[in-house]
């Protein structure tokens, strides 16, 4: 059974819906986190790692993790880096503002993995975004959890989205983590490196009793699962998310084939074991 | 395999068949010939069809030119499928005006009945309805005009040089997926067709047809002019080509194909499988903007654009993924091949590639490399 056959299953198709911007932080130079709200009826419900398609009529339309909580059912939360056309038309919404809206998409992480296990996160750039409904998950469950462990690389320390909550996080007790950052600078004083630099000096867990659930640049994720490997975790208790050219998220345009899948259906999210080969094949 | 129900004759019978449908509401929609091309298009009478008229094709050649027969159907295709009849080419699928409010536009599709498609489009139809209606989802324009569809199959009794059905398991007769199926037959100084109804829309169009009862010796007929049409397609695909192409991810081959393909996407956009598509937002100067998806291909190194470049920026990686997608990983996918043999890649590719060809020339690596390759 598919993972997201617990979700409720919306009638999708190409059809948006308009939501409007209710909150808008700038997490980040080029960066920023948007509230949403239907202008009609409530937002969506959704699972933690699943996207949306995002757009601006006569803009584009592009897929955006949601990075907000799963538990609240309050607005839709994205966090929108501006690359390109779409992204920076979205990033330069401000409150008020109205967009369209299709989703939610893909399988989840599958959070229920983790109960009565460790949770280990690995996180690097923006990929903190589609992990961070995860954190949300599993502080409201810690109970059924064994352990909350949350690793993160980041460009450099104005590079770290959602600064003042990641810190709180991370100084609470109900979880553990660390940040490295790739670049040294003044203002940094902890550990620089790749984040799989944090894998061996200080994930302190139990590979046997852990899952692991990564994201962030596929290279990134590549020589993440090697240092896990390496640890001791086997390749069905590691889960990444992948990343693909998309344009209907529904498995009718193709754009998003890896090999035998779809990325936008059969994932973003997948178990390492499925999809090791189409991870190293080149120009697959 | 549907029996025959009816033997119906050739110029009275087909001109009958087409007033019931017309009758019944239908659009009718049969072979054409059009600037030196069978194509599909509206046709008002059995008079319209491009009877006598035969095609000889080849790696990168089409002509159309007259047969030794007055018969209806010999070694004809149309250049497309039902493709554009089910899926457009490129559509609105939602419309913005200046104040966000979004309307979907209505799929606008009468009945139609398209006469005399062939085994191959057939078959590439079910893989449509496999493809655009895969649990969860339903692709709601694509299923208004697939059931606004009635197909009038007719079996092949001489196929193309391109052909290559009875290699994938899709002709050259229609076993399922029609409404109607038509053998036509021309022995012993009598000219018509045999009848066989697939559904219940084909099945009353059958009782108001005038003919005669189907006798053995017709039957037999239509069995020879079967297996002789089998035997009479000189390509093939490998039996074991989906695990071929699925182990052949690094071999040299492809890039000697990419040497001669010009990456020019023509094998998409004939073949009557091919599903992607790319959606793009437009704008008019009213300030109103639109939605559209259009018909797109593996083959532009815009298809898998992320940040920065293409996933496929080598021609010999985009040629690769077409051919294992159809032949491979459409059997992951969808659980069937993505090819139906119908061969219009071969006929209207600008330089001839030939995809059996390929096909056996990468079995035939592997052979060498694997002496004793498992069917995996
Ligand atoms: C499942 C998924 C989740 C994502 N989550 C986020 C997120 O939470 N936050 C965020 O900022 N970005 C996210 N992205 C990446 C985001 O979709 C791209 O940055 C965006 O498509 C760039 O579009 P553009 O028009 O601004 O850029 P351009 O560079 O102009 O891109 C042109 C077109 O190429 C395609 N494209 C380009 N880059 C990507 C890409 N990385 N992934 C998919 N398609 C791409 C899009 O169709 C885009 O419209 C996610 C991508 C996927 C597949
Ligand atoms: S790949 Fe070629 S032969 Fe096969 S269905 Fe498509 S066009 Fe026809
Ligand atoms: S195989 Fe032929 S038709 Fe297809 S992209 Fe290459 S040159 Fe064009
Ligand atoms: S995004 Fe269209 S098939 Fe996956």
């Amino acid at each position: 059974m598919p993972r997201s056959m617990a979700a409720p299953v919306w009638e999708l198709g190409m059809e948006p819906v308009v939501y409007q911007v209710t909150g808008r932080h700038q997490e980040l130079v080029d960066t920023v986190t948007l509230q949403m709200t239907p202008v009609d009826g409530p937002a969506m419900s959704f699972l933690p790692g699943q996207f949306t398609m995002m757009g601006l009529p006569g803009i584009g339309e592009i897929p955006v993790s949601i990075s907000g909580s799963p538990n609240d059912g309050g607005p839709l939360t994205q966090t929108i880096r501006a690359v390109g056309k779409v992204s920076a038309a979205i990033a330069g919404l401000g409150v008020g503002d109205r967009l369209l809206m299709r989703g939610p998409f893909g399988e989840p992480w599958p959070v229920e993995e983790a109960v009565g296990r460790h949770l280990l996160i690995i996180a690097g750039g923006l990929g903190l975004a589609p992990v961070r409904p995860i954190v949300y998950w599993a502080l409201a469950n810690r109970g059924r959890l064994a352990g909350v462990e949350l690793l993160y690389g980041a460009r450099g320390p104005d590079y770290i989205p959602y600064g003042a909550q990641l810190l709180g996080w991370l100084a609470s007790d109900r979880m553990t983590g660390s940040l490295i950052v790739d670049r040294h600078s003044d203002e940094w004083a902890g550990p620089v490196g790749p984040v799989t630099e944090l894998i061996g000096r200080h994930a302190t867990v139990d590979p046997a009793k852990t899952v692991a659930m990564v994201c962030g640049p596929e290279i990134m994720m590549r020589f993440v699962i090697q240092a896990l490997e390496a640890r001791g975790f086997a390749d069905s208790d590691i889960w990444v998310s992948m990343e693909r050219n998309m344009k209907c998220a529904l498995g009718w345009c193709g754009h998003c084939q890896l090999g035998p899948v779809f990325v936008c259906r059969d994932g973003p999210v997948f178990r390492v074991d499925h999809v090791r080969n189409l991870m190293t094949q080149s120009e697959l | 395999m549907v029996d025959d129900s009816l033997w119906i004759e050739a110029d009275a019978g087909l001109r009958q068949l087409l007033a019931v449908l017309q009758g019944r509401g239908y659009e009718t929609v049969g072979l054409t010939e059009q600037d030196g091309c069978i194509t599909l298009g509206p046709i008002a009478s059995a008079d319209d069809l491009p009877r006598g008229r035969i095609m000889d094709t080849g790696g990168g050649h089409v002509r159309c030119r007259d047969g030794e027969s007055d018969r209806f159907f010999d070694k004809t295709l149309p250049m497309q499928g039902l493709k554009r009849f089910v899926y457009p080419a490129h559509e609105a699928v939602a419309q913005f005006d200046d104040d966000l409010t979004i309307t979907t536009p209505e799929v606008e599709m009468r009945p139609t009945a398209v006469f005399g498609v062939r085994a191959c489009d057939v078959a590439a139809i079910d893989i449509f309805d496999v493809v655009f209606r895969k649990p969860p989802y339903t692709d709601a324009r694509f299923a208004a005009r697939r059931d606004g569809l009635l197909i009038v199959a007719v079996d092949c009794a001489v196929p193309l040089e391109t052909c290559f059905c009875a290699s994938m398991g899709t002709g050259p007769h229609a076993t399922t997926g029609f409404d109607l199926a038509l053998t036509e037959l021309s022995d012993g100084g009598e000219h018509g067709f045999l009848v066989r109804a697939g559904s219940a829309a084909g099945r009353g169009i059958l009782a108001e047809l005038d003919g005669e009862a189907v006798r053995d010796d017709q039957v037999a007929a239509k069995r020879a002019q079967a297996d002789a049409a089998a035997a009479a397609m000189t390509r093939s695909m490998p039996a074991n080509v989906a695990s071929v192409v699925r182990q052949s991810h690094d071999s040299p081959h492809w890039s000697e194909v990419a040497s001669r393909c010009l990456t020019c996407a023509n094998c998409t956009m004939v073949c009557p499988t091919c599903f992607c598509s790319t959606v793009e937002d437009r704008n008019a100067l009213d300030g109103t903007a639109w939605r559209e998806r259009r018909w797109d291909s593996c083959f532009s190194i815009e298809f898998s654009y992320i940040h920065g470049g293409g996933v496929r920026e080598s021609a010999p990686a985009r040629y690769r993924q077409w051919m294992t997608h159809k032949l491979g990983h459409w059997h992951d996918q969808f659980g069937m091949s993505g090819c139906v043999g119908c061969g219009r890649c071969i006929a209207w590719c600008p330089v001839g590639i030939d995809i059996t060809a390929e096909a056996h020339v990468l079995a035939a690596d592997l052979e060498r490399a694997v002496p004793t390759m498992g069917d995996n």
